[in-house]
């Protein structure tokens, strides 16, 4: 079955976290409102704790507790299937690799996984445990995880953080080619410019908390170029211009 | 190799308890304190022509429907009490009088109430290993991971796989500590119930022996008792252990 990627209207109004012991109620997103094409590779951007995985959260349907609407379309296709790529990998350690993929999809046979395996580098892994495994490599799987279910949309809440530079480079260009060969809609949760600049068709800025849509640019720029120092700085002098606030410099990685 | 090495160690330390009881009982001389070669002989002619069997039979089976029933309600509590805290302040209370509600007390009530009836013992025993289940399962519950739960969710695994695949194994190490306290446990109380109220198993035959101060028969009836009991130490719960163990690096 050939995946539908779906088109997402956001309209939140509000969300707020009510206060634990020692921590006051916080509103995380207000009067936040996107549209997302379909096919589309949307990346949201902005300051730490400005609700960026709250809104992922929301459009997963874990949290349900906001006010406002979220729709998806085409809606007569039911409720879309959502692949979700977590900040850590979130595989169970008690499966092996193939395991953890299989789990998501019971009824995929097994050359369909053995090739999803092969397609993100994994095949040498599969029947490897996650303590096993790099932080590379369990992002891998993650991934893997994520294409398993023939995603509509794919959520990714800063995947390849805490990863050096060049093994999250090879993840992004991994990543691309997945999204070439099995399309899906994808949202895609960075606070690195740099990051969002290469992947995306799109970049959303968020304000700071509570969270709302600031700033928004489309990326034209062949992906070949998109690494060039001048263009990205000139990227970041118009975001913060249209944000009204500064755009975090990419995080220095060892 | 290292099996082989631990296996002679463990048959070297068995010869020298052998040897030290054997040397006691010539020191001893008394028809109370018998040898291991008597002792054995009288395991060997109770296993064929006794009533040896009929009364581990017995045990045992109170054994496996006590110890069944202690996990499954005692799992089903803790977790309804890590989960919703009306029920944990609701049942905390009681759970902690049966904690410390010694199994003697817990077994002549029960023998008053329902009478010298099987139901008697073996809900007896039951009480007895249950609050340890439930304060066990209960402290397991509450360390659940919220983020592979919210995965499960995303994923739309459903109730059954995500309990099956997410939460039990997150589950496996408390209920594995709670099976082996648990049997500990049970294997003691068990022989006191029988030996209160009923007319066959383990507990009932020392008793018995106790009356005609049969010290052969005594000493063979519990030596057949530990050996079961290492038996299942050894035939299931170590090897349980070690498949739950195996995606640990």
């Amino acid at each position: 079955m050939a995946p539908v990627t779906v088109a997402i209207t956001v309209a939140i109004d509000e969300k707020r976290y009510s206060g634990r012991a020692g921590v006051g109620p916080v509103t995380a997103l207000r009067g936040l409102r996107a549209q997302i094409g379909p096919s589309e590779f949307c990346v949201v951007t902005g300051p730490s704790g400005c609700g960026k995985t709250t809104l992922l959260n929301i459009i997963a349907g874990l949290d349900r507790d906001f006010t406002g609407s979220l729709s998806f379309a085409p809606s007569d296709h039911g409720a879309p299937r959502i692949g979700y790529v977590f900040q850590s990998p979130r595989l169970l350690p008690w499966r092996t690799v193939r395991g953890n993929v299989a789990l998501v999809q019971p009824r995929a046979d097994r050359a369909g996984l053995d090739e999803l395996l092969a397609d993100v580098e994994m095949a040498a892994m599969a029947d490897a445990y996650p303590a096993q495994l790099s932080g590379g490599m369990a992002r891998r799987a993650a991934l893997a995880r994520a294409f398993a279910i023939a995603p509509d949309l794919l959520l990714m809440d800063e995947p390849f953080l805490s990863l050096d530079a060049a093994a999250a480079d090879r993840l992004r260009s991994l990543l691309l080619r997945l999204v070439t060969a099995r399309p899906a809609t994808v949202l895609f949760v960075t606070h690195d410019l740099a990051e969002a600049v290469a992947l995306a068709d799109r970049i959303l800025v968020l304000s700071p908390a509570p969270g709302r849509v600031v700033a928004e640019m489309p990326i034209a720029l062949a992906r070949t170029e998109r690494d060039d120092p001048d263009t990205l700085s000139a990227l970041r002098a118009e975001l913060a211009r249209l944000a009204g606030h500064p755009i975090e410099p990419r995080i220095q990685r060892k | 190799m290292r099996l082989r090495v631990a296996l002679a160690e463990r048959v070297a330390s068995l010869l020298v308890l052998l040897v030290a009881w054997e040397a006691a009982s010539r020191w001893a001389h008394s028809r109370l304190f018998p040898g291991p070669e008597a002792v054995l002989a009288t395991l060997a002619d109770e296993a064929v022509r006794g009533g040896l069997l009929h009364d581990l039979g017995a045990t045992l089976a109170r054994v496996a429907i006590a110890f069944t029933l202690a996990m499954v309600i005692g799992t089903v509590l803790g977790i309804a009490m890590a989960r919703s805290r009306a029920i944990d302040t609701l049942l905390d209370s009681g759970v902690v009088l049966l904690l410390n509600l010694p199994a003697l007390v817990i077994a002549v009530l029960l023998y008053i109430w329902l009478g010298l009836t099987e139901a008697a013992a073996i809900g007896a025993v039951t009480l007895s290993k249950l609050p340890t289940v439930v304060v066990t399962l209960r402290e397991g519950a509450r360390t659940l991971d919220r983020d592979l739960a919210d995965m499960a969710k995303s994923f739309d695994l459903g109730v059954w796989r995500t309990l099956r695949h997410v939460t039990l194994p997150q589950l496996a190490p408390f209920f594995l500590v709670a099976s082996r306290t648990g049997l500990a446990l049970i294997w003691k109380i068990v022989l006191v119930v029988e030996l209160l109220g009923r007319p066959d198993g383990i507990g009932y035959a020392i008793q018995v022996f106790f009356q005609l101060f049969d010290v052969r028969r005594l000493i063979a009836y519990a030596l057949a008792f530990v050996a079961v009991v290492l038996a299942a130490e050894w035939g299931v719960l170590q090897p349980l252990e070690r498949r739950l163990a195996r995606w640990r690096r």
